[in-house]
């Protein structure tokens, strides 16, 4: 959910009154918005950077709504005054229409076929006689920002620039050169730069060094010119500084360059909508029942006479709304959820559990009642946690790898749950003796039969720690559990161990388990080695066996 | 039990005694130590009121090291006078005794002795008297005795400042007739035998007092995890409420059914690396139903089932791309595409199971935690219908509130259509964390202790029953 911060006087005094926190959170509930968290300037920099630095910071109240993902009509203080205005049914939802200029034609934005190896498309338009001030200019750029972060994917599908039209004249044309080619004086600076000079340049700037890579290894980068040659922007990266706005402009040109065309017009949209009430021609206009409730979330209905039916005008602030279910959920926020009448669905089901999941709940039981613990760990590990640490190697485990772990505990999903329970005898070391252990749950293998490649495999496994090392008691244990399962002590016919060799276990002391003739698992006493690796001291025997043959 | 001669003993003091006895007195009577009286006293209280004992303390003269020496070997200054001979003792002689130094100004104060510092070979000492009354000896011999009342207090004050007396605090014990008395001790039992029950005995014998404000002895049990247990309970109410499971054992999935089968676009910031674990082996999942992607591979990118989609280029490479399950609402979409294969019918389904973020981690926050889920199938379900619906399953769970505890929501027709599921179908969904819940109701801060490895045990040793309506 995108976070909108917004100053608490200046969003009152638009929207004509004051509110309580309450109120306000109330109201923002209502509309389908959650008003995440009361604060100031002063107190973010505080919580960040700590207290020194906040010193000189605003002490200004802002309120930082949550909007969802895909209302970019809500980003801006603009958008987010309108919407409730109209939900509140205090403003007619605006049409918004397409001027001419006074006089002459409406600007060109001639695209060059040289583009399209970089960044093909490009939509633009212009706001006419706007009046900017302090906090207008300021909300313009944040939302510019804002619309970058979140549907342009962070200027790579979608880039804005932004220009005061009276210091250039068109037509204007959007062209893609040899980054050696291009040379202008970028927003900011005091001479002119190459574009392969501005890229050495912007390494080192924390805000723009992230955008480099979007066109740094191309061939051509884009470039906007005027008829005059003057640089408007080199998208996606800087604008001209000659172009640039204040607060006595009074006519912006906008652009935006695309990798997505759909996305550059929602874009353009955002923006052309969102700050045309500051021009001198604002919107204007509006209409019953369901058309009325429609109508306070900005979508303008009536109804057409022919049965049921409602049509719909979606304005260009909703790019949301792709489909009739989208215009019913504005329909019932209007209305107000809390005035729904529950009913109970009639649907009539009978219930059935997953077999397995039925299984382990029973096992649980009495396993619990066997005197053992049970644990809960993670599915994630290291490759240590079931390669080296068990004596056993990494490639031979037919783990699931993860491609992008933030630490070494993701490194692997886990092949065992043995380290899980050992881990957490190790972190529970001042508990008395013996720690008797359990855990039912799924470890993940390779499994090419799989559409995806890999499996669960539900497993059972149980840790005796103490300072003998038990392995009767975890040997009682799997009997115990046989039994329970209904599998008698038989070869062949129903379970049977037998002695084996596994690095993880102390020689002479493991075994593996037959059931119906096939191996599900083993059991024994850890080998002192594996012991240590844990951070352990005392002796401990360990069973894991696969449950999944008994259901 | 103390040694029963001493006990009785005792005993017969007390029975003697009207007012009753002191433990110090009783001590030295006895000839023993004055903590093996101590001893009897406590083992009498112990079998219970035989006899009464209070505590008071009493201040005692005792010698000291120095004054026992003194007692047995005389004071200094005595021992200066009998060591200097008819003809006298030169000085510095006399200073080499041990007792010497203070012998000699104390002698001199009593005028026992006089100095002749004239005389040849060194200043000399006589007596001045035949010979002495060693009165320090005698007063620490009688105080020695016991009889140091008969001492004034200034006296002993004096041999207090001189460090041969020190006053002592004892303890002792004033031990009168408790309302049990009787000279014979009766031996209390503590627990009934099989022998007693054989032969009667039981019926003469007396027990020992059972202490009812201490605790029992724990049982040996095992334990199941607090986070399990409510799983159960969340387990049971939706079977209660007639919710089929679904099978998700399978923490691996394709971003095809995690995302864009649920017609969440491919560029979502949710498919970002850092919110999504993806796989470097297996990277890729290789089978899908082909006639289902290619269904929802046009409602991303074109749009249809009335929808004008999202407009963008869908990739296969991108559905195709495996990651640990974000959450369980991909094995929903399974099953409803399983659903839609053949004839309608409506149904429950729920999961509980584990799913897997790639975010930042914190206090409340892991990257694996259970997800709880709810899906309902059927024609004509409404909005009032969800509602409903998750008004009962909350109220089961016995909360009062409307809390932020989850999502809910009625699935897209983007979703549905391109399975194949009838028009008029709607499906309802509603999920929240298990996790959560169980930190409520069990009091815990850190989820870490929770969940994992870092689990306090005692916790679930301790954990109580799930009750959640409680």
């Amino acid at each position: 959910m995108p976070t909108v911060g917004v100053n608490r006087d200046l969003l009152f005094r638009a929207l004509g009154r004051t509110y309580t926190d309450e109120e306000f959170d109330e109201l923002c509930f209502e509309f389908g918005l959650e008003l995440d968290e009361i604060t100031s300037e002063k107190e973010l920099i505080s919580k960040e950077q700590g207290d020194s630095k906040a010193s000189g910071a605003s002490d200004v109240i802002l309120y930082k709504i949550d909007v969802p993902a895909n209302r970019y009509d809500l980003l801006c203080l603009e958008g987010l005054v309108r919407g409730l205005q109209v939900f509140k049914n205090k403003l007619d939802a605006p049409r918004y229409t397409r001027v001419s200029p006074v006089s002459g034609q409406p600007q060109r934005l001639i695209i060059t076929k040289e583009t399209a190896a970089v960044r093909p498309h490009a939509v633009a338009a212009v706001l006419r006689n706007i009046t900017f001030t302090q906090e207008r200019y300021d909300s313009f750029i944040e939302l510019q920002e804002k619309l970058h972060q979140n549907i342009c994917r962070k200027r790579s599908l979608v880039a804005i620039g932004t220009h005061d039209l009276d210091t250039i004249s068109g037509p204007f044309t959007y062209t893609a050169k040899p980054p050696g080619d291009i040379c202008f004086k970028p927003l900011n600076q005091t001479k002119e730069y190459t574009a392969t000079q501005l890229m050495s340049l912007y390494k080192s700037d924390s805000h723009l060094k992230h955008y480099l890579h979007i066109i740094e290894d191309k061939p051509v980068y884009p470039i906007i010119y005027d008829s005059n040659g003057i640089v408007l922007s080199m998208p996606p990266i800087i604008n001209g500084d000659h172009t640039k706005i204040t607060l006595k402009t009074k006519n912006v040109f906008i652009e935006c360059t695309a990798t997505d065309l759909t996305k550059a017009k929602i874009v353009l949209d955002m923006m052309v909508t969102m700050f045309s009430q500051y021009c001198s021609k604002p919107f204007t206009e509006s209409t019953e029942n369901i058309a009325q409730l429609l109508t306070r979330m900005c979508l303008l209905s009536r109804a057409t006479g022919v049965g049921d039916e409602i049509e719909v005008e979606i304005p260009p602030t909703r790019s949301d709304v792709i489909h009739a279910c989208d215009i019913m959920e504005d329909a019932a926020i209007a209305y107000g959820f809390n005035n729904i009448t529950r009913t109970t669905p009639r649907t009539y089901t009978v219930a059935n559990q997953f077999p397995l999941n039925k299984l382990t709940e029973l096992l649980r039981q009495d396993l619990a009642a066997a005197g053992f613990t049970e644990a809960l760990n993670f599915a994630l590990c290291s490759q240590e946690d079931i390669g080296d640490k068990l004596g056993k190697k990494i490639s031979e485990t037919r783990a699931v790898h993860i491609s992008n772990p933030k630490t070494a505990e993701f490194q692997v999903a886990r092949t065992t749950l043995l380290p899980g329970l050992l881990k957490t005898i190790a972190a529970n070391r001042k508990m008395p003796l013996p720690l008797k252990l359990f855990e039912i749950s799924d470890v993940v293998l390779k499994d090419d039969t799989k559409d995806v490649g890999a499996r669960n495999s539900r497993r059972f496994c149980a840790v005796y720690y103490n300072k003998s090392p038990g392995f009767e008691v975890i040997h009682g244990l799997l009997d115990r559990a046989m039994q329970l399962l209904e599998v008698k002590s038989a070869r062949g016919d129903g379970y049977h161990i037998q002695a084996a060799d596994d690095s993880t276990f102390f020689p002479g002391r493991c075994a593996e388990v037959f059931v119906h003739g096939k191996s599900v698992g083993r059991l024994g006493v850890l080998h002192p080695d594996v012991i240590n690796r844990f951070e352990l001291t005392m002796p401990c025997s360990a069973l894991e066996i696969d449950i999944e043959p008994f259901l | 039990m103390a040694d029963t001669g001493v006990v009785e003993a005792l005993l017969r003091l007390v029975e003697k005694a009207d007012d009753g006895v002191d433990s110090v007195q009783v001590a030295s009577r006895l000839g023993v130590d004055h903590q093996v009286v101590v001893g009897a006293v406590k083992s009498l209280q112990a079998l219970g009121d035989v006899i009464s004992a209070d505590l008071c303390s009493s201040k005692h003269w005792e010698l000291t090291e120095e004054g026992t020496e003194i007692a047995e070997q005389g004071s200094h200054e005595a021992r200066v006078f009998s060591s200097i001979p008819l003809e006298g003792l030169v000085q510095s002689e006399l200073m080499k005794l041990s007792f010497g130094k203070i012998g000699f100004s104390k002698a001199m104060s009593n005028k026992w002795i006089r100095v002749d510092k004239t005389h040849e070979g060194g200043p000399r000492i006589f007596r001045t008297v035949d010979s002495i009354v060693d009165q320090v000896q005698e007063k620490l011999l009688l105080l020695q005795k016991g009889s140091g009342s008969e001492l004034e207090e200034k006296e002993k004050n004096e041999l207090k400042k001189r460090k041969l007396l020190s006053e002592v605090t004892v303890k002792s014990y004033w031990i009168t007739k408790g309302s049990s008395f009787s000279t014979t001790i009766t031996k209390q039992e503590t627990e009934l035998t099989p022998e007693m029950m054989a032969n009667g005995s039981w019926k003469e014998k007396k027990f020992k007092p059972y202490n009812f404000e201490a605790m029992g002895v724990a049982p040996d049990s095992g334990h199941l995890h607090p986070l399990m247990k409510v799983r159960t309970q969340f387990r049971q109410i939706f079977l209660e409420m007639g919710f089929t499971e679904m099978p998700t054992n399978n923490f691996i999935e394709s971003s095809f059914w995690n995302f864009d089968s649920l017609f969440q676009p491919q560029q979502h910031p949710a498919r970002d690396q850092h919110d999504t674990f993806f796989l470097s082996d297996p990277a890729l999942a290789h089978e899908f139903p082909q006639e289902y992607l290619q269904r929802v591979k046009k409602v991303h990118s074109e749009g249809g089932f009335g929808s004008q989609g999202y407009k963008y280029d869908w990739k296969i490479e991108e559905a195709q791309k495996n990651i640990l399950r974000t959450h369980t609402t991909a094995v929903s979409a399974r099953m409803l595409y399983k659903l839609a294969q053949q004839k309608f019918t409506p149904v429950k389904y729920f999961s509980i199971d584990r799913v897997f973020r790639n975010e930042t981690l914190d206090a409340t926050h892991l990257a694996e935690f259970h997800q709880i889920e709810g899906v309902v199938a059927d024609y004509g379900l409404t909005l009032g219908d969800l509602m409903g619906i998750l008004h009962q399953f909350f109220t089961k769970l016995g909360l009062k509130k409307w809390v932020e505890v989850g999502n809910s929501g009625i699935f897209r027709p983007e979703m549905l259509l391109p399975m194949g599921l009838p028009e008029g179908v709607s499906v309802i969904a509603w999920g929240l964390s298990l996790e959560r819940p169980t930190m409520i109701k069990y009091g815990i801060n850190n989820i870490r202790e929770l969940v994992g490895h870092k689990v306090n045990l005692q916790m679930v040793y301790d954990s109580p029953i799930c009750r959640l309506d409680s």
